[in-house]
């Protein structure tokens, strides 16, 4: 009887800290959400739950002839697919080398993507700046995308080779066996059995220019060039009228969308990594 | 290797000079000709003399100017010198190990000759090279890349910090010189950059140390619990706990900045005015950071969580049920058990999480820009090391300190990830028993 009752209060005592837990995740994801369909533009008015629901800040983003919302949104597209498939196409070269071949300085090469992966492209900044302007790609969409594929180039690689190296080296050596070329075993063997990897790699490529402010604010200087991110934070930086709720109703579009792709992804996200840190 | 017939094949060249084909190399491609492999020997010859016609002109200003940093204020740009002037010294450094792999190739080549190898034909031979060279090949077009976004500004910036660039100081108008060590003795020495330095640096620990550590710590809490196997529905919770994470986080910093505003933030206004509270969230130092480290749990801890349930998962029933024959208290379990099984499997990206706080720009600026200001101090109460640089840069276009402090953020960084190797290599030596 008394171990019942002891087993029931620790139940109730984990669902009560969940359900907190729950409220203090929510509270902010809904503070958004309700801010975002206020129609005021300032935070003081505004309230968690809206006295008078309105979708005019979604109305504004879309359809007003000074919102340049949707191109923002073809900008990021833009460089968002080029980032992913030029990563995933640079990233698996080097994982393929990394994983299947002995060459001179590849154990070095190994150690030195995980201290560059540590390294912020933030500490360089001032270089990225200057090499940019020099070969003229400072305030270009194409010069983002340069600095994404590389910045995350360690880190891609090393989760991408931690998978091949999960995948059985008698493969390739028996296909070698039977008279396949280089990239006959990287094309028809290893990348079908990758493909969940690659799958992420092109997958967080893809999402990071949605998620990105600072590089664009130090690359991009004009508005029509503007990737969302940047132009949203733009809405509530700008000093004399920021724009709160329509941020709000800016963030929510992206967010909405992200966090979906995100929640059936994570896991293989998390076991990449587990490979990767584990066997690097 | 070839068979031991062909080896032996050819005996003309036994009197041929291994040493001399060394020296006439010294001259890329002549060594090659005496060697009698006349393809490599004239692509050797006319890539050099390419190389030398080509970037003759550029390494010459780029050795000059990486020397002088210029000397027509106005007319020399100081900044592209020195661009210039370090990809020269990258440029040459690889046509170093050109050079040395033509020499080392001569004298190879020259040896087997001598004892009467027979080359491999053209077409043979570059299907050699190609066997040999894949790996290169592969990862060629990665590290240009790497070179230029990552290794080349990390190389700039830490030339910075040996001139005297900044707003002040600054090109085209006037020309850069080397200082040498004396912006890092400023650092160190000045009153008000070093007690700056010091209240910063130590923020920087307690900061990555408390909000990580935090963040771990209540992963592993909420992982444990609902892992347990009572309870119910763990999919849905596992789900909404990751959710933070999922959401991007200059979103919700964003918000939260707005929601922690002193005057009309929703915290002030609907969490605590029932209570007669009222917090200066951005204005006061430490409830500033306090509450960035608040936020930062609860971004940070989604991840840690979801790797920690994984782990969970994975550990054997088993052995919780011989813990329990042999009288374990449940904490016994947890400390024996759970905890070392959990840290062992995860300690890489722990440690990762580490560095990752430590270089947290996003939380630190957007949250507060680093503010609130504090009197006698260059940086804000809630600025972290990599914030600071940034401001430096950005706001204060002192180039010359962004530049010593990143590399003070560099060494640090650089520690860390050491820990990191010798974590991975232990694995490693573990997964061979």
């Amino acid at each position: 009887m008394r171990k019942t009752l002891k087993n029931r209060l620790e139940l109730t005592g984990i669902y009560l800290i969940v359900l907190l837990m729950f409220l203090i995740i929510s509270y902010p994801l809904l503070w958004t959400i309700s801010l975002s369909l206020n129609p005021g533009s300032s935070l003081f008015s505004s309230s968690l739950i809206p006295e008078n629901w309105s979708f005019v800040h979604y109305n504004w983003l879309f359809n007003d002839p000074s919102s340049n919302y949707l191109l923002w949104y073809k900008n990021t597209l833009f460089v968002a697919t080029i980032t992913s498939i030029a990563s995933v196409v640079v990233v698996a070269f080097v994982a393929f080398a990394f994983s299947r071949y002995e060459f001179v300085g590849r154990k070095y090469g190994i150690y030195s993507f995980l201290l560059l992966q540590m390294f912020p492209v933030l500490m360089g900044m001032v270089a990225i700046y200057l090499l940019l302007n020099t070969v003229g790609l400072l305030d270009s969409l194409w010069g983002l995308v340069i600095i994404y594929i590389g910045g995350g180039l360690p880190m891609n690689a090393f989760l991408v080779k931690g998978y091949f190296d999960t995948i059985p080296r008698d493969l390739d050596e028996s296909a070698k066996i039977d008279g396949a070329g280089h990239f006959r075993i990287f094309f028809q063997i290893l990348l079908p059995l990758a493909k969940p990897i690659i799958a992420v790699v092109a997958l967080f490529n893809f999402m990071s220019p949605f998620m990105d402010f600072l590089l664009p604010r130090i690359i991009l200087r004009s508005p029509e060039k503007f990737t969302l991110a940047l132009g949203l934070f733009n809405f509530i930086n700008d000093k004399f009228a920021n724009n709160f709720t329509r941020f709000a109703a800016g963030a929510v579009l992206i967010a909405v969308p992200i966090a979906i792709v995100f929640l059936f992804l994570q896991r293989y996200l998390i076991s990449g990594l587990a490979d990767g840190a584990t066997k690097g | 290797m070839k068979p031991q017939s062909e080896m032996t094949a050819d005996r003309r060249f036994s009197s041929h000079k291994p040493i001399a084909a060394v020296l006439l190399s010294i001259l890329p491609g002549l060594g090659q000709l005496y060697n009698r492999r006349w393809i490599k020997g004239i692509l050797f010859l006319v890539l050099s003399f390419a190389m030398l016609g080509l970037l003759y002109d550029f390494m010459n200003i780029g050795f000059w100017g990486i020397y002088t940093l210029g000397t027509i204020p106005m007319e020399d740009d100081s900044r592209s010198l020195l661009v210039q002037g370090l990809l020269s010294v990258l440029v040459t450094l690889f046509l170093a190990v050109f050079y040395v792999y033509n020499l080392i190739d001569a004298y190879k080549d020259a040896s087997k000759l001598k004892q009467g190898f027979k080359f491999p034909s053209v077409s043979e031979g570059a299907r050699l090279t190609w066997d040999r060279g894949f790996p290169y090949f592969m990862v060629l077009p990665g590290l240009f890349i790497l070179t230029f976004v990552v290794i080349f500004p990390l190389v700039f910036m830490i030339a910075l910090a040996f001139t005297n660039y900044n707003m002040y100081n600054s090109p085209p108008a006037k020309l850069l010189d080397w200082v040498g060590f004396e912006n890092f003795t400023v650092l160190f020495t000045d009153p008000s950059w070093r007690s700056s330095l010091i209240s910063v640096l130590s923020w920087t620990i307690i900061w990555t140390f408390v909000s990580t550590t935090l963040q771990i710590a209540v992963a592993m809490g909420l992982a444990v619990m609902v892992n347990d196997a009572r309870v119910k529905f763990k999919k849905l919770i596992r789900t909404i706990f990751i959710l933070p994470w999922a959401v991007p986080s200059f979103v919700t910093i964003l918000i939260f900045a707005a929601m922690f505003n002193d005057g009309f933030g929703a915290i002030n206004r609907e969490l605590l005015a029932p209570f007669g509270i009222s917090i200066p969230w951005l204005s006061d130092p430490t409830w500033s950071r306090i509450s960035i480290i608040m936020i930062q749990v609860w971004l940070g801890f989604p991840f840690v969580f979801a790797l920690f349930s994984g782990v969970l998962q994975s550990v054997s029933k088993d052995w919780y049920e011989a813990a329990e024959v042999d009288g374990g208290s449940r904490w016994d379990k947890f400390r024996h058990i759970t905890l070392p099984h959990v840290m062992y499997a995860t300690a890489p990206l722990l440690i990762m999480q580490y560095a990752g706080n430590f270089n947290n720009f996003n939380v630190i600026y957007l949250f507060n820009e680093g503010g609130p200001p504090v009197r006698g101090q260059m940086a804000g109460g809630t600025d972290i090391l990599i914030s600071w640089v940034y401001k430096l840069t950005f706001e204060n276009n002192n180039y010359k300190m962004a530049a010593v402090i990143s590399i003070i953020m560099g060494v640090i960084v650089a520690i860390l990830a050491l820990l990191q190797f010798r974590r991975s290599r232990s694995f490693r030596e573990e997964k061979m028993f």
